[in-house]
């Protein structure tokens, strides 16, 4: 794992800042990704963004690892126009009841990036402005892109048509 | 409070009621402090309801505007007309199965997705791409661009009153169409870019064509420039409309040509230089206005730098292969397939299980497509599929910064707005 210079001084100084919120530090082909305890996002976003210039939030989204403890991670893609740098932060939280801290006091961009995340896979942002749904509508159920989700078909939806050919009677 | 009750007991939704109470609501709760009059003799406070189909939202935008007058107090826009699921299509395909349903992502500008993907399954997967594929790719990505830009130009224009000039634009996509219909086989949507390489060579009679077309298209981009850029109706129609500082347009997360035209040279070609960008050169067009009429020079000179580009790239283009020569990375070429049985296992084997990039890992990576950052995320399970694979589309970054500019604008300068910020449905919804 090759960390460059410009990277690894961000990454010492949050872990002077906050030594046990830290919990690991991977990287491949040049991507950095910081894992963080999922209670300390907003402090660590906050001294990102003051300290360290982190100015421009490209993305936030969510996964869905599929184990049973630690289930939804959700990952923020920022980056420093100053030091043409981009970090990746990675936090994870329950199956039950996920919940991680807004950004949007940090990033506007937030908004929009977390109600995708928010409605794809359930998660939700505390204290959000409009945590709505925003690809599909509120009566809608389901969270998508969790693994559970079949590929065809709602849940107590239309049936789906068969899938072998008719046999003629 | 008494008007509150009066707009929203006014809908009565046939469909999703749930879903358009709570973006009514979402209105009303959009600023904390809602000014409410309390008699409203003239009612010149109202609710429009504009698209989903409205032809000037370029596709199924929804945008909900609370109006004084013709002066928009709160605008709310409603997304997802055209989601289709297609990240969770991607976890049940291989890689380069996937690859067609990129070309309906972002439908103006097929190439770019493609080499999006292809770059970003490389970098996981650790392929090298030889030179000449390279450089293949950069000609496609940049003809992309220019015909993306293209129909903003004949949009937008049309937008703000000059119905005429779309149909010359589209003269030039077509030839674009047929350019492409030459080299990839399909007009529009034209997967051309394989994990490894590109399908085919570009042949004597492509490379004319495009470099004709580039000698031709200079003259008519001048011509359009004279046109326009002194055009009392058009200036005055875009200029000082939905002005936004580089510190908001940062802050909301604008991407691509509208960044850019705020003042801020963000342009991943340059930052983090893919295929071989950082070998030719050219400029990153910028403006400090950030007004429409700014978005409007960017997108006007990034199509000049594409055209010089197009040509460096035919210079410095040399003869070799175009797709990496190793059956475990990329298709065997289809002369292989149909003379030796190797080619044609391997030919098998790549269908049925594709690229498997290491177990655990996670990368993305992002180029400049014309709307902005295009990028993918992929994290790998070691198997054929990508395990989740996230599209950072630029169209959603974008839109959500236009619910941002609407806000204290007029009525009549929506459409222009729309097209001055140019959002695609399909790349935005996904």
């Amino acid at each position: 794992m090759n960390i460059s210079s410009a990277h690894q001084k961000v990454i010492d100084d949050l872990k002077n800042q906050y030594p046990d919120d830290i919990l690991e530090v991977t990287g491949y082909q040049g991507d950095i990704l910081v894992r963080t305890s999922v209670n300390k996002i907003h402090d660590i976003c906050r001294r990102l963004y003051d300290e360290h210039r982190f100015i421009y939030l490209v993305d936030i989204f969510g996964t869905d690892r599929f184990t049973s403890e630690e289930r939804f991670e959700v990952i923020y893609n920022i980056v420093s126009l100053r030091d043409q740098l981009r970090l990746f932060l990675k936090v994870r939280c329950e199956e039950e009841d996920p919940h991680v801290q807004t950004v949007t006091d940090i990033w506007k961009a937030a908004n929009w990036q977390e109600r995708q995340t928010y409605d794809m896979f359930g998660v939700i942002f505390d204290d959000h402005p409009d945590l709505r749904r925003v690809y599909l509508p509120e009566d809608f159920e389901y969270y998508p892109l969790r693994k559970e989700f079949p590929l065809l078909g709602i849940p107590g939806s239309i049936e789906l048509p068969s899938t072998t050919p008719d046999t003629e009677d | 409070m008494e008007l509150e009750k009066k707009l929203t007991s006014k809908i009565q939704s046939t469909f999703f009621k749930k879903h358009q109470e709570a973006i009514y609501k979402s209105l009303e709760d959009k600023h904390t402090t809602v000014e409410v009059y309390e008699d409203d003799p003239l009612a010149t406070h109202m609710v429009l309801n504009m698209g989903p189909q409205h032809p000037a939202t370029h596709g199924v935008l929804r945008v909900i505007l609370e109006l004084d007058g013709e002066k928009i107090i709160k605008n709310k826009l409603d997304i997802g007309y055209l989601h289709r699921g297609i990240e969770k299509i991607a976890e049940n395909k291989t890689y380069q199965e996937f690859m067609p349903y990129t070309d309906r992502t972002d439908y103006l500008s097929p190439y770019s997705n493609n080499v999006a993907l292809c770059t970003a399954v490389e970098k996981i997967a650790k392929i090298e791409v030889p030179d000449r594929a390279q450089y293949i790719r950069m000609i496609g990505c940049e003809l992309a661009r220019i015909s993306s830009h293209l129909l903003w130009l004949g949009t937008m224009v049309m937008d703000a009153g000059a119905v005429s000039f779309f149909i010359w634009t589209f003269r030039e996509r077509e030839k674009l169409y047929d350019i492409f219909d030459n080299f990839g086989g399909h007009r529009f949507t034209i997967s051309h870019s394989r994990i490894g390489g590109v399908a085919n060579d570009f042949t004597p009679e492509t490379i004319k064509m495009i470099k004709e077309w580039v000698t031709d298209f200079k003259k008519e981009l001048v011509g359009w420039n004279k046109f326009l850029n002194k055009n009392r109706i058009f200036v005055d129609r875009n200029k000082d409309i939905g002005t936004i500082t580089a510190d908001e347009a940062i802050d909301i997360g604008l991407s691509g040509p509208n960044l850019r035209a705020t003042g801020i040279a963000y342009d991943i070609r340059k930052i983090d230089p893919y295929c071989k960008y950082d070998e030719v050169e050219f400029e990153v067009p910028t403006r400090l206005e950030g007004d429409n009429l700014a978005r409007y020079y960017c997108r006007m000179e990034e199509m000049t730098q594409s055209l010089s580009l197009i040509e460096q790239c035919f210079d410095k283009m040399k003869k070799g292969p175009i797709r990496v020569d190793n059956a475990k990375q990329t298709y065997p070429s289809k002369d292989e397939v149909y003379y030796s049985m190797e080619g044609m296992i391997h030919d098998f084997m790549m269908t049925d299980t594709g690229i498997c990039p290491p177990e655990g890992v996670e990368c993305y990576h992002a180029i400049e497509a014309p709307k902005g950052e295009l990028g993918y995320y992929i994290q790998s399970d070691g198997t054929g599929h990508p395990w989740r694979l996230e599209i950072r589309s630029p169209s959603f970054a974008n839109l959500q910064g236009l619910e941002y500019i609407l806000d204290g604008e007029m009525i009549a300068d929506t459409v222009v707005l729309i097209g001055g910020l140019d959002p695609v449905m399909g790349d935005s919804d996904k």
